[in-house]
């Protein structure tokens, strides 16, 4: 089963007419020494043994988001409303392209322009793309703008409170540029020491809210802190937390960043997901990505097109903001749709729900003689816990007793937190769940 | 098409730039072959005053809808005025690329590079050969 | 009729879903970090059901009709990949449960990689990168790091014919290199001469696209490797057009170092109006050790025939570092998982033979009307010009904006850039007889009108849901997005 349409008939006719006996022909330019190798591959499947055989594999997977999940450290098991779903399978967005042929692309440019505005409005900024590929690569799009918008400065500063990945990320970008990037080497996220590193070489500050451990900390000190010193301030925000909590743009900052994924994307073992990016209109000649723009056509109609594209690869060549081409537009319509249905009112329900669970989880785990948890500053859906033993050791009975996944082992990105379990909870999390995690953690502290 | 205007006054350039000398310092534009093949320009990204740049360096960038290009010095010298206006209205490039379009003036370095560049006559055929 | 702003259908304290109330007491929420006001739509859910759907209705799709863009490879998106990418085994997995819990999903991944090393003729493959520009960017890194590995600092720069892709130059600026272009020769390949005036040991390596951007496979393929390898450097293939390929030759035997693949062209993974892709890398044994990670591997062979192994996950040990986070775009992988199962080996190859039996039978059939400047046997694409000596002031985009009339997506327009008003055409394997005979009678009917009656071709599109649209005003009068913004203000 190839879905290839053609008939021998078909085959016949089409080699006559280009005038060549047998396919092979068409391959003539091809190093004969190399052609046609032998693939070392099965032969194909039908269908249905191919979707069996997928269902067989897939169900030796434990779904972590259909049993209790208090897990999350950037990947969160938030609730999809089911119209996302239907929607992405609209034949006419899932298997369109890319809108470059705007009379015949409406869809698709309306759905983004209208994602744009809401990311807009949700982070409080004047800007947004219509995506990168993940908060982490959006985090390193940022440092790129920054590196071009402030002159001949070459430090970054970045809090350790940024997930450990997209630390990593940006260093992995930024490899072949010889810039200083410093101000993560702890592992507690301490306002006052990140701000005591901007000096006059920095071009970008950025802090994470709430940050990796769940904490929410004094972001708009740092965008102050940044400004002072002619930097740039960049905040790496959770969508949810923004349905409840202060946007970075009302306290000055110039990049907001994140992880869409959160806004109706599935967990899907870490991809596709979403990377949103949000600035001030002064840089959006800067700022990497597709953009939207609305106008009118020749009938003095609006409608939309792909705009400002002369900052992009397939125009500027080496001298592009980016090299991003495709990016993750089908999850854009997801987080747009999502935001349509949830809108005002869901979005907030759903950031309390999680706020106000986390807190109650994290009372009675508190109350637990071999746990303490982390109250010195306030949290939104994730906490910081000091268990007995290793928490390694705990997932594994509480997998194996009680089939609860619980939250992440800090100590594999943060060596110095032996023992510190950080866990998430949201609007899908029951109190029964709660309450049995809970007890489950009681009876695994020996 | 194909009927590009060349003042005599001006030299060029072999990336289109013209240039028009008053005393020592200069006037710097697109030529009208280039503000053609761009079309519609939408944006102009305009120096400092008092950057130093070097002969066939770029000193800013013109934008269109299809392309952008850098606009680069046909000689050395110091950026001293730069015609802001076009920062709101680059179509001027488009409408009058050798008057109200100008892009920058500048102070000479070293008028020796004046010899390098094309006269009209010159950057005409240069113009038909490459279309 | 345009579709109204989803805002503009809003109705204040409308509500479109319904939350479960808390069963938990309230905690004290911080007053000072909360927001007073969310700028979102408040829309019932029919309200959204109808919303979304009229917009599809304005978009075209594969699913709708042929889509002929040069390079993008619009085959057919196949229905079970999607039903198997939504499995509660795929979709619900946190890419932080324990490896125990998961080993379905690391097979996938594992044999996923094996598949495309044994495609591409490849000894290492990293599934990390998210798209093509992404796999680019991976590769140059890595050659990068190669060569520093060895001491080897003198190599800065980077050969990319000016036929290639432009995210091939914007990936080497973004690695810190320098670009410098070669010409392509009269036959459209590369140059020969010019690359071996450049190769020398300041080069890092040469980024080539086999076949080409014009649809042709390199004459020369194997001296231009030789040529690059002899001076020290190394070959990066851009692996777009990887849908000529399959089963006919792998550019790893050929000698390519790096290449990436895109499982959204190649391995029929959709679209989605702009991604998500997946784009893979591909590399040969010595850069096996730099590639980005984690990279799946077999930890523990299997014990017998009837279990499997264990797989985890390994940070190579020269690893460039992470590309993105976590490990690449899962369910993309999956979907492209499916296509590889029901092709097989033998189907993969007929997928390629079928593509450039395509593209060549619609070159034949449009030659002698419209101008193709390199009009020999080529693989899964063309390229012609959209233009006629005697047809004056037509191009390719009023060309292409008319067959949006006849029914059908315009092809790649202005790409390459060294064909003046280029028309790239890729029709793909999944596209009958009937389908490619039809596009070319529409092709001939439109050249028959910019002869006769032009202006319905440059007042073209007609039928379509907006006419041609003022790029120019999108450009100068930037409207991006439709709230207000609240400048400094608290929202």
């Amino acid at each position: 089963m190839s879905y290839i349409p053609h008939t021998e008939a078909d085959i016949k006719a089409m080699l006559e007419a280009i005038g060549v006996g047998g396919i092979e022909e068409l391959f003539r330019d091809v190093p004969e020494a190399f052609r046609f190798p032998e693939l070392a591959l099965p032969e194909g499947l039908s269908q249905m043994e191919a979707g069996w055989l997928l269902e067989e594999i897939s169900s030796t997977n434990l779904p972590g988001g259909k049993v209790p999940i208090f897990l999350g450290a950037g990947a969160y098991n938030h609730y999809i409303p089911p119209v996302v779903g239907h929607v992405l399978l609209r034949g006419e967005f899932l298997t369109s392209y890319t809108p470059y042929q705007p009379e015949v692309s409406q869809g698709t440019l309306q759905a983004i322009f209208e994602y744009q505005s809401m990311i807009c409005a949700l982070t409080g900024m004047e800007v947004s793309n219509a995506s990168h590929y993940d908060g982490a690569t959006s985090l390193a799009e940022a440092v790129l703008l920054a590196i071009n918008s402030v002159r001949d400065r070459r430090k970054i500063i970045l809090s350790c409170g940024i997930h450990p990945e997209y630390r990593q990320v940006v260093r992995t970008y930024t490899q072949g540029m010889g810039l200083t990037i410093v101000g993560d080497e702890g592992c507690e996220a301490d306002v006052q020491a990140l701000i005591g590193q901007i000096d006059d070489q920095t071009a970008m500050v950025a802090v994470q809210y709430p940050n990796f451990f769940g904490q929410i900390e004094d972001v708009k000190l740092v965008i102050e802190a940044a400004h002072a010193r002619g930097a740039l301030a960049c905040v790496v925000a959770d969508p949810i937390a923004l349905g409840l909590l202060k946007p970075p743009g009302a306290w000055g900052a110039d990049i907001v960043v994140g992880e869409g994924q959160g806004l109706g994307i599935p967990l899907s073992f870490g991809g596709p997901y979403l990377g949103f990016f949000a600035t001030r209109e002064k840089y959006v000649r800067k700022m990497a990505g597709r953009l939207v723009g609305e106008t009118v056509d020749v009938h003095g109609q609006p409608g939309y097109v792909l705009t400002l594209a002369t900052r992009e690869q397939h125009i500027r060549r080496e001298k592009a903001t980016s090299n991003i081409c495709t990016n993750q537009g089908l999850m854009a319509l997801a987080a747009a749709v999502y935001m349509s249905v949830m809108g005002k009112h869901g979005l907030r329900k759903v950031a309390e729900l999680c706020y106000h669970k986390a807190h109650y989880a994290a009372d009675e785990i508190n109350k637990l003689a071999d746990y303490s948890v982390d109250f010195s500053k306030p949290f939104f859906k994730e906490f910081v816990v000091q268990c007995p033993r290793s928490v390694a050791e705990i997932n594994e009975d509480l997998l194996d007793l009680y089939e609860i996944i619980g939250g992440f082992d800090l100590e594999q990105m943060y060596p110095a937190r032996r023992n510190q379990m950080l866990v998430a909870v949201t609007e899908m999390n029951t109190r029964d769940e709660i309450d049995e995690f809970v007890r489950a953690l009681g009876e695994v502290a020996k | 098409m194909g009927d590009w205007k060349a003042p005599t006054d001006c030299k060029y350039t072999k990336t289109d730039e013209w240039i028009r000398i008053e005393g020592d310092e200069a006037l710097v534009g697109l030529t009208d072959y280039a503000q053609e093949h761009l079309s519609d320009l939408v944006f102009v990204e305009l120096p400092d005053t008092g950057k130093k740049i070097g002969k066939g360096q770029p000193f800013g960038v013109v934008e269109s809808v299809k392309a952008a290009a850098d606009v680069n010095m046909p000689v050395s010298g110091e950026i001293v005025a730069t015609n802001d206006e076009l920062e709101s209205a680059p179509e001027i490039i488009n409408s009058d690329p050798y008057g109200k379009g100008w892009i920058v003036r500048i102070k000479i370095t070293d008028p020796a590079e004046l010899n390098d560049l094309m006269d009209a006559e010159a950057y005409t055929a240069y113009c038909a050969e490459r279309e | 009729m345009k579709e109204p702003l989803i805002y503009d259908l809003s109705s204040p304290g409308r509500e479109g879903i319904q939350l479960p109330a808390p069963d938990v007491p309230p905690a004290r929420l911080p007053a000072e970090f909360i927001r007073e006001d969310l700028d979102l739509p408040e829309v019932s859910e029919v309200d959204v059901v109808r919303h979304y759907l009229r917009l599809s209705q304005l978009n075209y799709g594969i699913d709708k009709g042929f889509y002929p863009l040069g390079s993008c490879t619009m085959k057919y998106n196949p229905k079970l990949n999607e039903d198997v990418a939504r499995l509660p085994g795929f979709v619900a997995l946190h890419p932080y449960q324990h490896p125990d819990t998961v080993q379905g999903a690391l097979e996938v991944m594992y044999q996923v990689q094996e598949w495309l090393k044994e495609i591409g003729g490849f000894a290492g493959v990293s599934l990390q990168p998210a798209a093509g520009a992404h796999g680019e960017f991976t590769g140059i890194l890595m050659m990068r790091a190669y060569h520093l590995s060895r001491g080897d600092t003198k190599r800065t720069k980077v050969l990319i014919p000016d036929s290639a892709h432009g995210t091939n130059p914007a990936s080497t600026s973004m690695s810190g290199l320098q670009v410098v272009e070669l010409p392509s020769d009269p036959r459209g390949n590369i140059d020969m001469a010019a690359l071996c005036q450049q190769c020398d040991d300041t080069v890092v390596g040469l980024m080539i696209t086999n076949p080409n951007t014009l649809g042709l496979f390199e004459e020369h393929i194997l001296d231009v490797v030789k040529c690059v390898h002899d001076c020290g450097g190394l070959v990066y293939g851009d692996g777009a057009n990887l849908n000529a390929l399959m089963g006919i030759v792998r550019p790893g035997d050929l000698g390519f170092d790096v290449m990436h693949y895109n499982l959204h062209k190649t391995f029929s993974t959709p679209h989605g109006g702009g991604g998500p892709g997946s784009g893979p890398v591909g590399v040969s044994e010595r850069l096996v050790p730099f590639l980005p990670g984690p990279i799946v591997e077999i930890v523990e062979e299997a014990e017998d025939e009837t279990s499997p192994p264990v797989y985890g996950f390994r940070m190579p040990e020269k690893s460039i570092g992470r590309v993105k986070s976590f490990y690449g775009q899962f369910g993309i992988i999956v979907r492209a998982y499916a296509y590889m199962l029901v092709n097989g080996g033998p189907g993969l190859r007929k997928v390629s033979e079928m593509a450039v039996l395509n593209a060549n039978y619609l070159r034949v059939r449009l030659q002698g009307v419209y101008p193709i400047p390199y009009n020999r046997i080529n693989m899964h694409e063309f390229v012609a010009e959209g233009r006629f000596p005697d047809a004056e002031g037509i191009r390719a985009l009023d060309i292409s904006k008319r067959l949006m009339d006849y029914g059908f997506h315009p092809p790649t327009n202005y790409f390459p850039l060294i064909v003046h008003e280029a028309l790239m055409i890729e029709p793909t394997e999944t596209e009958s007889k009937e389908t490619l005979d039809a596009f070319a009678d529409a092709l001939l009917a439109i050249a028959r009108e910019a002869h006769e009656q032009p202006e319905l071709l440059r007042e073209a599109p007609h039928i379509t849901p907006v006419g041609r649209l003022d790029e120019v005003r999108a450009a100068k009068e930037l409207v991006l997005c439709c709230r207000p913004i609240p400048v400094g203000k608290d929202t």
